[in-house]
Protein backbone atom coordinates (compact mmCIF):
# COMPACT_ATOMS: atom_id res chain seq x y z
CA UNK A 1 0.00 0.00 0.00
CA UNK A 2 1.03 3.31 -1.13
CA UNK A 3 0.74 6.05 1.51
CA UNK A 4 1.34 10.30 0.74
CA UNK A 5 1.70 12.83 3.96
CA UNK A 6 1.56 16.47 3.06
CA UNK A 7 2.09 19.79 4.84
CA UNK A 8 2.49 19.55 8.35
CA UNK A 9 1.98 15.64 8.45
CA UNK A 10 5.26 15.37 6.27
CA UNK A 11 7.40 17.49 7.68
CA UNK A 12 6.87 15.94 11.40
CA UNK A 13 7.34 12.37 9.64
CA UNK A 14 10.39 13.27 7.74
CA UNK A 15 8.44 11.66 4.38
CA UNK A 16 6.38 12.57 1.73
CA UNK A 17 5.53 9.20 0.73
CA UNK A 18 6.79 4.56 1.48
CA UNK A 19 5.27 1.76 0.85
CA UNK A 20 3.79 0.13 3.84
CA UNK A 21 2.97 -3.95 4.00
CA UNK A 22 -0.05 -3.45 6.43
CA UNK A 23 -1.50 -6.81 8.21
CA UNK A 24 -4.03 -8.34 6.81
CA UNK A 25 -7.00 -7.66 9.19
CA UNK A 26 -6.26 -3.42 8.31
CA UNK A 27 -9.45 -3.21 6.08
CA UNK A 28 -10.35 -0.14 6.75
CA UNK A 29 -9.22 3.66 6.88
CA UNK A 30 -10.18 3.38 10.68
CA UNK A 31 -8.05 0.35 11.13
CA UNK A 32 -5.25 2.24 8.91
CA UNK A 33 -4.72 4.66 11.33
CA UNK A 34 -4.85 2.85 14.09
CA UNK A 35 -2.24 0.61 12.75
CA UNK A 36 -0.25 3.22 11.66
CA UNK A 37 -0.43 5.27 15.21
CA UNK A 38 1.38 2.23 16.99
CA UNK A 39 4.17 2.02 14.37
CA UNK A 40 6.15 4.96 17.13
CA UNK A 41 6.29 7.89 18.71
CA UNK A 42 6.15 10.43 15.65
CA UNK A 43 3.07 8.51 14.09
CA UNK A 44 1.31 8.47 17.74
CA UNK A 45 1.62 12.25 17.92
CA UNK A 46 0.88 13.24 14.12
CA UNK A 47 -2.41 10.94 14.52
CA UNK A 48 -3.25 11.85 18.39
CA UNK A 49 -5.93 14.16 17.39
CA UNK A 50 -7.93 12.41 14.38
CA UNK A 51 -10.16 15.42 14.04
CA UNK A 52 -7.35 17.75 12.57
CA UNK A 53 -6.12 14.87 9.80
CA UNK A 54 -7.74 14.24 6.52
CA UNK A 55 -7.46 10.83 4.66
CA UNK A 56 -7.96 10.36 0.86
CA UNK A 57 -8.53 6.94 -0.48
CA UNK A 58 -7.39 6.52 -4.34
CA UNK A 59 -7.66 10.93 -4.58
CA UNK A 60 -10.70 10.91 -3.19
CA UNK A 61 -12.24 12.22 0.43
CA UNK A 62 -12.55 8.74 2.43
CA UNK A 63 -14.68 7.97 5.79
CA UNK A 64 -13.01 5.87 8.79
CA UNK A 65 -15.54 2.97 7.98
CA UNK A 66 -14.31 2.80 3.88
CA UNK A 67 -12.59 0.12 2.85
CA UNK A 68 -8.84 0.24 2.32
CA UNK A 69 -6.52 -2.36 0.13
CA UNK A 70 -3.18 -3.11 -0.87
CA UNK A 71 -3.26 -1.41 -4.34
CA UNK A 72 -4.81 1.40 -3.23
CA UNK A 73 -3.17 4.79 -3.00
CA UNK A 74 -3.74 6.66 0.40
CA UNK A 75 -2.81 10.35 1.91
CA UNK A 76 -2.69 12.26 4.64
CA UNK A 77 -3.42 15.26 5.20
CA UNK A 78 -4.14 18.47 7.30
CA UNK A 79 -7.48 20.11 6.59
CA UNK A 80 -7.03 22.22 3.56
CA UNK A 81 -6.26 25.89 2.58
CA UNK A 82 -6.13 26.62 -1.05
CA UNK A 83 -8.30 29.28 -2.73
CA UNK B 1 -11.38 24.02 -17.63
CA UNK B 2 -8.97 24.01 -15.01
CA UNK B 3 -5.61 24.60 -14.52
CA UNK B 4 -3.12 23.92 -12.03
CA UNK B 5 0.36 25.88 -12.34
CA UNK B 6 3.12 27.46 -11.01
CA UNK B 7 3.16 30.28 -12.97
CA UNK B 8 1.43 33.33 -13.07
CA UNK B 9 -1.62 34.21 -15.11
CA UNK B 10 -3.38 36.98 -17.09
CA UNK B 11 -6.70 37.69 -16.14
CA UNK B 12 -7.81 39.56 -19.20
CA UNK B 13 -6.08 37.15 -21.79
CA UNK B 14 -7.72 34.13 -19.92
CA UNK B 15 -11.33 36.00 -20.15
CA UNK B 16 -10.54 36.97 -23.54
CA UNK B 17 -10.10 33.56 -24.35
CA UNK B 18 -13.19 31.85 -21.97
CA UNK B 19 -15.67 34.28 -24.28
CA UNK B 20 -13.58 33.99 -27.63
CA UNK B 21 -16.28 33.13 -30.43
CA UNK B 22 -19.28 32.72 -28.40
CA UNK B 23 -21.82 35.48 -28.35
CA UNK B 24 -24.83 33.42 -26.01
CA UNK B 25 -22.61 34.80 -23.51
CA UNK B 26 -24.47 37.44 -21.68
CA UNK B 27 -22.22 38.16 -18.69
CA UNK B 28 -18.94 37.10 -17.01
CA UNK B 29 -17.60 37.04 -13.73
CA UNK B 30 -14.09 36.99 -12.74
CA UNK B 31 -12.54 36.20 -8.97
CA UNK B 32 -9.13 36.51 -8.32
CA UNK B 33 -7.39 35.40 -4.68
CA UNK B 34 -4.26 36.85 -4.42
CA UNK B 35 -1.74 36.51 -0.95
CA UNK B 36 -2.15 39.37 1.85
CA UNK B 37 0.85 40.65 3.72
CA UNK B 38 -0.24 39.98 7.28
CA UNK B 39 -1.88 37.20 9.12
CA UNK B 40 -2.34 35.78 12.19
CA UNK B 41 1.31 35.77 13.25
CA UNK B 42 2.49 38.66 12.50
CA UNK B 43 4.26 39.97 8.69
CA UNK B 44 4.16 37.75 5.99
CA UNK B 45 7.24 37.44 3.33
CA UNK B 46 6.55 34.50 1.33
CA UNK B 47 3.42 31.69 1.16
CA UNK B 48 4.05 28.16 -0.21
CA UNK B 49 1.05 26.33 -1.74
CA UNK B 50 1.71 22.70 -1.33
CA UNK B 51 -0.61 20.50 -3.10
CA UNK B 52 -1.06 17.11 -4.08
CA UNK B 53 -0.71 16.19 -7.80
CA UNK B 54 -3.31 13.77 -9.40
CA UNK B 55 -5.79 14.74 -6.41
CA UNK B 56 -5.99 18.44 -7.09
CA UNK B 57 -6.89 18.17 -10.68
CA UNK B 58 -9.14 15.37 -9.82
CA UNK B 59 -11.07 17.35 -7.25
CA UNK B 60 -11.26 21.00 -9.31
CA UNK B 61 -12.74 19.29 -11.81
CA UNK B 62 -15.41 17.74 -9.90
CA UNK B 63 -16.30 20.87 -8.44
CA UNK B 64 -16.30 22.33 -11.50
CA UNK B 65 -18.59 19.96 -13.28
CA UNK B 66 -21.24 20.73 -9.78
CA UNK B 67 -21.09 24.35 -10.95
CA UNK B 68 -21.92 23.41 -14.61
CA UNK B 69 -24.74 20.88 -13.13
CA UNK B 70 -26.22 23.48 -11.08
CA UNK B 71 -25.89 26.70 -13.79
CA UNK B 72 -26.40 27.08 -16.96
CA UNK B 73 -23.04 28.26 -17.98
CA UNK B 74 -21.77 29.05 -21.25
CA UNK B 75 -17.96 28.33 -19.71
CA UNK B 76 -15.95 28.55 -16.68
CA UNK B 77 -12.29 28.61 -15.76
CA UNK B 78 -10.48 27.31 -12.60
CA UNK B 79 -6.78 28.27 -12.46
CA UNK B 80 -5.30 27.99 -9.42
CA UNK B 81 -0.97 27.98 -8.46
CA UNK B 82 1.42 26.07 -6.44
CA UNK B 83 4.99 26.76 -5.05
CA UNK B 84 6.07 29.84 -2.95
CA UNK B 85 4.37 33.70 -4.05
CA UNK B 86 5.18 37.01 -2.40
CA UNK B 87 2.42 39.20 -0.87
CA UNK B 88 0.24 40.58 -4.18
CA UNK B 89 0.61 37.79 -5.94
CA UNK B 90 -2.31 35.97 -7.78
CA UNK B 91 -3.11 32.40 -6.17
CA UNK B 92 -6.39 31.10 -7.71
CA UNK B 93 -8.29 32.47 -10.44
CA UNK B 94 -12.77 31.88 -11.28
CA UNK B 95 -14.09 33.15 -14.32
CA UNK B 96 -17.82 31.97 -15.07
CA UNK B 97 -19.65 33.27 -18.24
CA UNK B 98 -23.72 32.43 -18.79
CA UNK B 99 -26.26 34.10 -20.95
CA UNK B 100 -27.15 36.25 -17.97
CA UNK B 101 -25.14 37.72 -14.37
CA UNK B 102 -27.38 35.98 -11.82
CA UNK B 103 -25.74 31.93 -12.74
CA UNK B 104 -21.90 33.93 -13.42
CA UNK B 105 -22.24 35.84 -10.03
CA UNK B 106 -23.87 32.77 -8.47
CA UNK B 107 -21.49 30.21 -9.62
CA UNK B 108 -18.25 31.90 -9.44
CA UNK B 109 -19.11 32.43 -5.23
CA UNK B 110 -19.92 28.39 -5.46
CA UNK B 111 -16.51 27.26 -7.23
CA UNK B 112 -14.45 29.55 -4.66
CA UNK B 113 -16.77 28.39 -1.82
CA UNK B 114 -16.09 24.52 -3.00
CA UNK B 115 -12.80 24.93 -3.95
CA UNK B 116 -11.23 26.30 -0.42
CA UNK B 117 -12.69 23.28 1.28
CA UNK B 118 -12.13 20.11 -1.05
CA UNK B 119 -8.93 20.96 -3.33
CA UNK B 120 -6.25 19.76 -1.56
CA UNK B 121 -3.77 22.64 -1.24
CA UNK B 122 -2.07 23.81 1.81
CA UNK B 123 -0.72 27.29 2.76
CA UNK B 124 3.10 28.17 4.49
CA UNK B 125 3.26 31.30 5.89
CA UNK B 126 7.11 32.47 6.49
CA UNK B 127 7.34 35.73 7.63
CA UNK B 128 8.88 37.52 10.82
CA UNK B 129 7.49 35.24 13.46
CA UNK B 130 8.60 32.18 11.31
CA UNK B 131 7.06 29.65 9.29
CA UNK B 132 3.41 28.38 10.13
CA UNK B 133 0.93 26.18 8.61
CA UNK B 134 -2.35 28.49 7.88
CA UNK B 135 -5.37 26.60 9.42
CA UNK B 136 -8.35 25.64 8.23
CA UNK B 137 -11.11 28.31 9.40
CA UNK B 138 -14.42 27.38 10.34
CA UNK B 139 -16.24 30.26 8.06
CA UNK B 140 -15.04 28.71 5.31
CA UNK B 141 -16.96 25.58 5.86
CA UNK B 142 -19.79 27.31 6.85
CA UNK B 143 -19.63 29.27 3.56
CA UNK B 144 -19.66 25.86 1.44
CA UNK B 145 -22.29 24.57 3.34
CA UNK B 146 -24.34 27.43 2.77
CA UNK B 147 -24.53 25.85 -1.33
CA UNK B 148 -26.13 22.37 0.62
CA UNK B 149 -28.93 24.41 2.42
CA UNK B 150 -30.28 26.07 -0.45
CA UNK B 151 -29.38 24.38 -4.05
CA UNK B 152 -29.78 26.96 -6.52
CA UNK B 153 -31.20 25.98 -10.81
CA UNK B 154 -29.82 28.78 -12.15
Amino acid sequence: MKILYFAWLREKLGMSEEDVDVPADVTTVEALLQWLAQRGPQFEAVLKDPTIVRVAVNQDYAHPEDPVSADDEIALFPPVTGG
Amino acid sequence: MIRVQQEDFDVGAEMAALRAGNTAIGGMAAFVGLVRDMSGGGDVSSMTLEHYPGMTEKQLQAIEDEARRRWPLQNSLIIHRYGTLEPGDQIVLVITASAHREAAFESAAFLMDWLKTKAPFWKREDGTAGGQWVEARESDDSAADRWNAKPKNG
